[in-house]
């Protein structure tokens, strides 16, 4: 086990003396689990859980020409996102295809905050960089800020006596105020299908938050359980379901895409594909037969690989095998029965709606 | 930790010698590396196997394990508790969580095999 080089977030002490298995996640040693995958899945669908994500990366958008820069280098439509808002976007190629998925915060009319996956930060960063220009000031953040995401039907319960207010705030509304006398940026967000809450916060009060949090009763859950509750909610993982071969409207994420807008990076690629129709789409599958479908089994029909699955797990909340998957538009009806070869194994499974599972409002 | 009566192999497999049959399973290491098993497949009775030919694989939620077998032989029974319940690999790999049981068809594969304390080491020294 190489653990040399590898990044370390505010809270790696507080990983070590929970038990936490650390694992090499993008460069970072992060606690894959503390006490068991299903075990910390299932306290974040029934009462709370808190994760270290501080490993994602942060990038500072600011100037007069900030807001038009950003609606040129993303497709979801930055000019009605409100101060006090955010909304999940991406960085596209001229192709149309995914250099990354990420969240858009506006803290005011010229300044906003940028968030993207850890593995692809520099490469973000520098994309972003080389783009700017004018009255547009780009700032990597990533060391500015720890990140805790407290997740589950119990998080606003947790954090309001430490975040009075906390409550008002909508889906995707955030604020800058303080969570137990400190500094934070509190938002509604998060990546588990749950009510929660992620807290932005400087990495030097990130351990007496985390430890306040876990006093307060919130269950410390790992990357193993954020992939699984994630996947349960359909939530696309960078490197998964998205990469620089896909396009939003093959990944299901044709919502975030406003061509409507004016020109972005990828809109005119994006626009002939919608024509043209997507050459294959994203859905969830469940397996029927016994075995777990993984990323990068095949999809086949008729003995021929037509479709590759993306993420595949057994679901704790579902007690089954399930995942998501690129087929053709003819099999992307739910109901229809596809074989998956497994370990060159055929395994049988049938496309349901997305996501598996659904918060109760 | 190790029950001192079993062999094991390099793969994190034990097996428990009775005369001409062994009862094979996986060690407490190797359920701890997997985390939560899930999903057990078992070969079939009858099945015959060479030394070190996978005989199944155990699923966790998050990753997926081949077993092999470090002896030679037919599989003569199989463990159909864990295929129901996985999760008594994790709480008694050496006990109720044994797999398959194989007829052995010679004792020198037996002889690459490490005893409990040598296996304790192998895990200990971290090449494991």
């Amino acid at each position: 086990m190489g653990s040399d080089n590898l990044e370390r977030t505010p809270l790696y002490a507080c990983h070590v003396e929970l038990g936490a298995r650390l694992v090499d996640f993008a460069g970072w040693e992060m606690p894959v689990q503390y006490t068991g995958v299903i075990e910390e899945h299932r306290a974040v669908r029934t009462a709370a859980g808190l994760f270290d994500v501080s490993h994602m990366g942060e990038v500072r958008v600011r100037g007069a020409g900030a807001e038009a820069f950003l609606q040129r280098l993303t497709p979801n439509d930055v000019a009605k996102l409100v101060p006090g808002r955010a909304h999940y976007s991406g960085l596209l190629t001229e192709e149309g295809t995914y250099v990354d998925d990420l969240l858009v915060y506006r803290l005011a009319a010229d300044d906003f905050l940028v968030v993207v996956n850890a593995s692809n930060a520099p490469r973000d960063f520098a994309w972003i960089a080389e783009r700017a220009g004018g009255e547009v000031e780009v700032t990597d953040e990533c060391d500015r800020w720890a990140l805790i995401a407290l997740q589950g039907p119990k998080a606003l319960e947790i954090l309001e006596p430490l975040a009075p207010g906390a409550s008002a705030l909508r889906y995707y509304g955030f604020r800058q105020g303080t969570v137990d006398g400190r500094p934070a940026l509190i938002s509604r967000t998060g990546y588990t299908g749950e009510d929660g809450f992620e807290l932005y916060v400087d990495p030097e009060h990130a351990v007496a938050l985390w430890r306040r949090l876990v006093d307060a009763g919130a269950a410390p859950a790992g990357l193993g359980a954020r992939d699984t509750l994630r996947l349960e909610a359909a939530m696309a993982l960078y490197g998964h379901e998205i990469d620089e071969k896909t396009t939003p409207w093959e990944a299901g994420l044709d919502w975030v895409v406003k061509l409507d807008k004016g020109d972005f990076s990828g809109r005119a690629a994006l626009v002939a594909q919608k024509e043209a129709g997507a050459p294959r789409r994203l859905v969830g599958f469940e397996v029927e037969g016994r075995g777990i479908a993984r990323q990068g089994h095949t999809v086949l029909a008729g003995g021929t690989a037509v479709g590759v699955v993306t993420s595949g797990t057994w679901s704790p909340t579902f007690e089954k095998a399930l995942g998501l998957a690129y087929v053709p538009p003819a099999l992307a009806a739910p109901g229809t029965a596809l074989t998956l070869d497994v370990r060159g194994k055929a395994l049988a499974a049938r496309v349901v709606p997305t996501p598996f599972y659904r918060r109760a409002k | 930790m190790y029950p001192s009566e079993y062999l094991y192999s390099r793969e994190h497999e034990w097996v428990h010698v009775q005369d001409d049959v062994c009862t094979l399973g996986i060690t407490e290491f190797a359920q701890q590396e997997l985390g939560e098993v899930v999903f057990v497949e078992l070969p079939e009775v009858g099945q015959v196997f060479d030394t070190g030919d996978e005989v199944g694989t155990i699923e966790s939620v998050k990753a997926v394990a081949e077993i092999f077998t470090p002896v030679a032989g037919e599989v003569v029974e199989l463990n159909d508790a864990v295929v129901d319940d996985p999760e008594l690999i994790n709480e008694d790999p050496h006990g109720e969580g044994w797999l398959i049981k194989l007829r052995f068809s010679s004792a020198a594969d037996l002889k690459d095999l490490m005893n409990a304390e040598q296996y304790e080491e192998f895990v200990k020294s971290g090449e494991a």
